[in-house]
């Protein structure tokens, strides 16, 4: 197939995706919207067939991953020489497998789905076969995501086993009797745990570095902006349908999810600002995320979850645009480590806005719809008790932001004690340049990324429907009446969010993320006394994460039994 | 992690993985205790409503058929990736790789391997198509089929014709079948829209259970996975093997 | 103890190949240990469908009403079975790869590049 032709087909295929899932989004804002394959619907309360189930927050889902997979073919368009329409293909098979994911209203269709886009994401991470890196981040990517989805079919196996039925609605009713006793306990726990292995949540996490490292930028915008938030709503969504009821009333469980949220989003934060290599940053800040949001989703209430799906949907965007500006760097400078290119960004004004804008973007601050989510999960923290996730927040925006803005200034400034006056004054001449303006159909899409994350910001009225649609997202039995059933759902009415608070805190994480940027960028300037002796202090603790994030295919998986024996250990412990 | 350190955590923590799995599974059914209802139902239901005497065949084309569908792609993924991992690498070699083998010395193939396996292809591309056309009626349909059909590929090549393996299954033929095959399930699912029912609805005649012309959508549905499945393995099967002649250079030993 | 055998062969065969892949020091042995733990959903997935004294359910030569065992179980485990050959078919291509830029399927020799 000719190449223009291949370019403009993906392309317009992925557009018309990404509108048929506007249209299913704005067709089940009043009522879930149940579609029976086959047409085989429910006798008598029992699922004959696979029901696509769509509510808000799924169509909300499936249109992000068609928005950035638009995007990231639009970006692709100058790119790709080699291997093109299989490439094409396999993004759009992709894309299918994450649409058909959200969508879905049966247990071990979910799992088809998940193992499609997964498969096609194996494939896409490893295909750059000119460097050696991609083939080791694919394999342990793969291994470690096989394990999971493993697990996955594990658990699913054992509800078969008790339930007889894969619909999750019909799986929730059947469990709802009674509370979790073992076997629902150690299916929740496998499910659980296969799910957290896909949104990289520490301990299970250790594959996600070298993937989005190694990963083409076409492959990673989705995987920045997606893939790990498809495994948090996963958990979500099974959670809220199936097992809500048996663990209705376990108080423990929701301090084992808190544990695992506050880890990950610390854990991410400092490792993402220890690193130089971009594209590993926007990994760990992507870790770092993935705990903030599943912070939002463990506090087991529908605000938590409103906050949660409004925030990943704007980071989302936000981090789709910084993998965009990333790959633009790459294609231009061939490197991305922040020390080697140090200076070297001058010529590419655009892209430093696009990346401060990012920054600024990823610490939540207006107008970004980053702000809204991070204003519902402040008031549902606040409301759930634990005011402290105010401050875990404010350092995880803060962590990521500073590491942004002082790479920034580092590659386009030429700050900074690695690059000095030298590096500075090295021009757009050099020799390694290969193209002295990034294209129009490079900036655009991560402009266009932006402007939606802002656009999300400023829609009136958004945080009620975020808040509606994770209400009737967290009811199961009106979830099981509209898939089983069909009852009518009473959407409740909410105060509006009160934002000036939040805005306070997002001013304080941007500062504290330019003030941490700056003290990165001069440490001549700070007083010496206590900088060497934090610095003495800190590097031991940093050699030891830097240590354990060293891994190789054997201790992703050993990570990953290590992380199931404790939240399984845990769980176990707080249902007796 | 070195890996003695990485043995013991992981058997610790396996242990303790190990019994909360145990603990969860004693929490099954005895085993041939079986509660249902889902399977129970559609052991009832399936023969009537459907046609097809193998409820097997009915829960994975027709009631769970999307699953399939997504299976398929899942196989047409696959196939993609490991085309796209090998045919970048073999690009980066300048010499084709069928001159290779013209050079090389092909391994010597005895001619009892060689007549056994090529009077073989033919009853195994029969027992293969008999599989695929019999789906519904017995255990069997286009995923097996499929693999037995390409089995005889793999038979042409154990017996040292990879040439004409090469000439009957060129790369665009197998490509051709897998994209046809996938893209065919989709079309018999939409078949479904268009009579106004719904996505992968049966829209054929059903016809009596046990003939070999019944089960309305599950035989054409049977064809195009067979299609799909046997062009998705003989291109895996060259694909690896394009790459054991990359490899196996003249003079280098393997 | 006879009533749990099934399930207990599926946690073995689980735990046996993660022990392979984390001890591997092959990636093509790896992969295989992949397929050892992929295996234990196919004997927990039988078997939890499985009901004593049940046929196939294959209802062309006994009547519709036989005992027979679950269907669906029966098309999981196929599906399950399409879904570990092909990734297989993909890491396997991966570790062909790994093969030819690193000179060896050892991961304890890949070379590592961080920072």
């Amino acid at each position: 197939m000719p190449r223009r032709l291949a370019d403009t087909a993906a392309v317009a295929t992925a557009a018309v995706v990404t509108v048929c899932c506007l249209a299913l989004l704005a067709s089940c804002l009043d009522g879930t919207a149940v579609y029976w394959f086959g047409g085989w619907v429910p006798r008598h309360g029992i699922a004959l067939g696979v029901a696509f189930a769509v509510d808000p927050v799924g169509a909300t889902m499936a249109t992000l991953a068609g928005v950035l997979a638009t995007a990231a073919l639009t970006f692709s368009w100058r790119i790709f020489e080699a291997v093109r329409t299989l490439h094409h293909a396999l993004m759009l098979v992709f894309l299918a497998g994450i649409v058909g994911f959200c969508l879905s209203g049966d247990l071990f269709n979910m799992f088809v789905f998940y193992e499609l886009f997964s498969v096609a994401a194996y494939a896409l991470t490893g295909y750059q076969t000119t460097d050696p890196g991609p083939v080791r981040g694919a394999l342990n990517f793969a291994i470690t995501n096989s394990v999971g989805a493993i697990l996955v079919l594990a658990g699913i196996a054992l509800l078969y086993g008790r339930a007889g039925a894969l619909n999750l609605a019909q799986l929730g009713q059947s469990l709802a009797s009674r509370p979790a006793d073992r076997l629902v306990i150690v299916a929740f726990l496998l499910l659980m745990v296969g799910f957290f292995v896909k949104a990289a949540v520490v301990p299970f996490h250790f594959w996600l570095a070298d993937a989005y490292a190694l990963a083409p930028t076409v492959v990673g915008v989705l995987f920045a902006g997606v893939v790990s938030e498809l495994g948090l709503y996963a958990v979500a969504r099974v959670y809220w349908t199936v097992f809500s009821g048996p663990f209705e009333g376990v108080q423990g469980l929701r301090g084992i999810l808190l544990v695992g949220a506050v880890t990950t989003a610390l854990v991410g934060g400092v490792m993402c600002v220890l690193q130089h290599h971009l594209a590993r940053m926007l990994a760990y800040a992507t870790v770092s995320h993935v705990g903030l949001t599943l912070a939002g989703f463990a506090l087991l209430g529908p605000a938590g979850t409103g906050g949660a799906v409004l925030y990943l949907v704007a980071d989302g965007l936000v981090k789709g645009a910084l993998f965009i500006s990333v790959g633009i760097i790459e294609h231009h400078l061939r490197d991305t480590d922040e020390r080697r290119l140090a200076g070297r960004g001058r010529h590419l004004p655009w892209v430093a806005g696009l990346l401060v804008l990012g920054a600024l973007g990823l610490a939540g601050v207006p107008p970004f719809g980053t702000f809204l989510g991070k204003a519902l999960l402040e008031e549902a923290a606040l409301a759930a008790g634990q005011p402290w996730l105010i401050g875990l927040f404010v350092a995880v925006a803060a962590l990521t932001s500073a590491a942004l803005l002082r790479a920034t200034g580092r590659v386009f400034l030429g700050l900074g004690p690695g690059g000095g006056p030298a590096a500075a004054r090295r021009g757009p001449d050099e020799s390694a340049v290969r193209h002295p303006h990034a294209h129009p159909t490079q900036v655009a899409p991560a402009v266009a990324l932006l402007a939606l994350a802002v656009a999300i910001g400023l829609w009136p009225g958004l945080t009620a429907a975020a808040e509606e649609a994770a209400a009737r997202f967290t009811d199961r039995p009106a979830y099981a009446a509209a898939v089983l059933g069909g009852a009518a759902e009473v959407p409740a009415a909410h105060p509006p969010v009160l934002l000036a608070a939040p805005a306070g805190w997002a001013v304080l994480s941007a500062l504290l993320g330019l003030a941490l940027a700056w003290a990165a960028l001069r440490p001549d300037r700070l007083p010496a006394g206590p900088r060497d002796r934090l610095a003495r202090a800190a590097a031991p603790a940093v050699a030891a994460l830097r240590r354990i994030h060293r891994v190789q295919i054997g201790d992703s998986v050993t990570w990953l039994v290590v992380g199931m024996a404790g939240f399984g250990t845990l769980l176990a412990l707080v249902t007796r | 992690m070195t890996p003695a350190v990485r043995r013991r955590v992981f058997l610790v923590a396996a242990a303790a993985a190990g019994a909360l799995l145990l603990w969860g599974l004693t929490g099954l059914p005895d085993y041939g205790v079986y509660n249902g209802p889902y399977g129970d139902v559609l052991n009832r239901v399936a023969v009537a409503e459907r046609s097809a005497t193998n409820v097997v065949a009915a829960v994975t084309f027709d009631y769970r058929g999307v699953d399939t569908m997504g299976e398929e792609y899942i196989l047409f993924a696959a196939v993609l990736g490991v085309a796209i991992l090998l045919r970048a690498q073999r690009d980066e070699h300048e010499e084709p790789p069928d001159e290779d083998a013209a050079d090389r010395d092909a391994p010597a193939t005895s001619n009892a391997v060689r007549i056994v396996g090529l009077t073989l292809v033919g009853p195994v591309v029969l027992f293969g198509l008999y599989l695929v056309a019999h789906g519904h009626l017995t255990p069997g349909g286009g995923f097996q089929g499929g693999v037995v059909l390409a089995t005889a590929a793999l038979l042409v090549y154990l017996s040292g014709e990879y040439v004409t393996l090469r000439r009957v299954s060129p790369e665009l033929v197998t490509d051709v079948a897998e994209s046809v095959g996938a893209a065919s399930y989709v079309a018999i699912g939409l078949l479904g829209v268009a009579a106004g029912t719904a996505f992968l609805a049966n829209v054929l005649p059903l016809g009596q259970p046990g003939q070999l012309l019944s089960a309305g959508t599950i035989l054409p549905i049977n064809a195009a996975v067979g299609l799909e499945v046997a062009g998705g393995f003989v291109l895996l099967l060259s694909e690896f093997l394009e790459q054991t002649l990359v490899i196996r250079r003249p003079g280098e030993v393997t | 103890m006879l009533k749990f055998l099934p399930y207990m062969v599926a946690a073995w065969l689980l735990l046996v190949g993660l022990y392979g892949i984390v001890t591997s020091r092959n990636l093509v042995h790896a992969i295989t240990c992949l397929s050892v733990a992929q295996s234990s959903t196919y004997i927990l997935l039988l078997s939890v469908g499985f009901e004593r004294g049940g046929t196939a359910p294959v209802f062309l030569d006994v009547p519709v009403g036989t005992r027979a065992v679950d269907p669906v179980v029966g098309a999981l485990t196929l599906t399950d079975v399409v879904v570990g050959a092909t990734v297989s078919a993909l890491l396997l291509a991966l570790a062909v790869q790994a093969q030819k830029h690193q000179g060896t399927l050892d991961p304890e020799r890949f070379g590592k590049e961080r920072d």
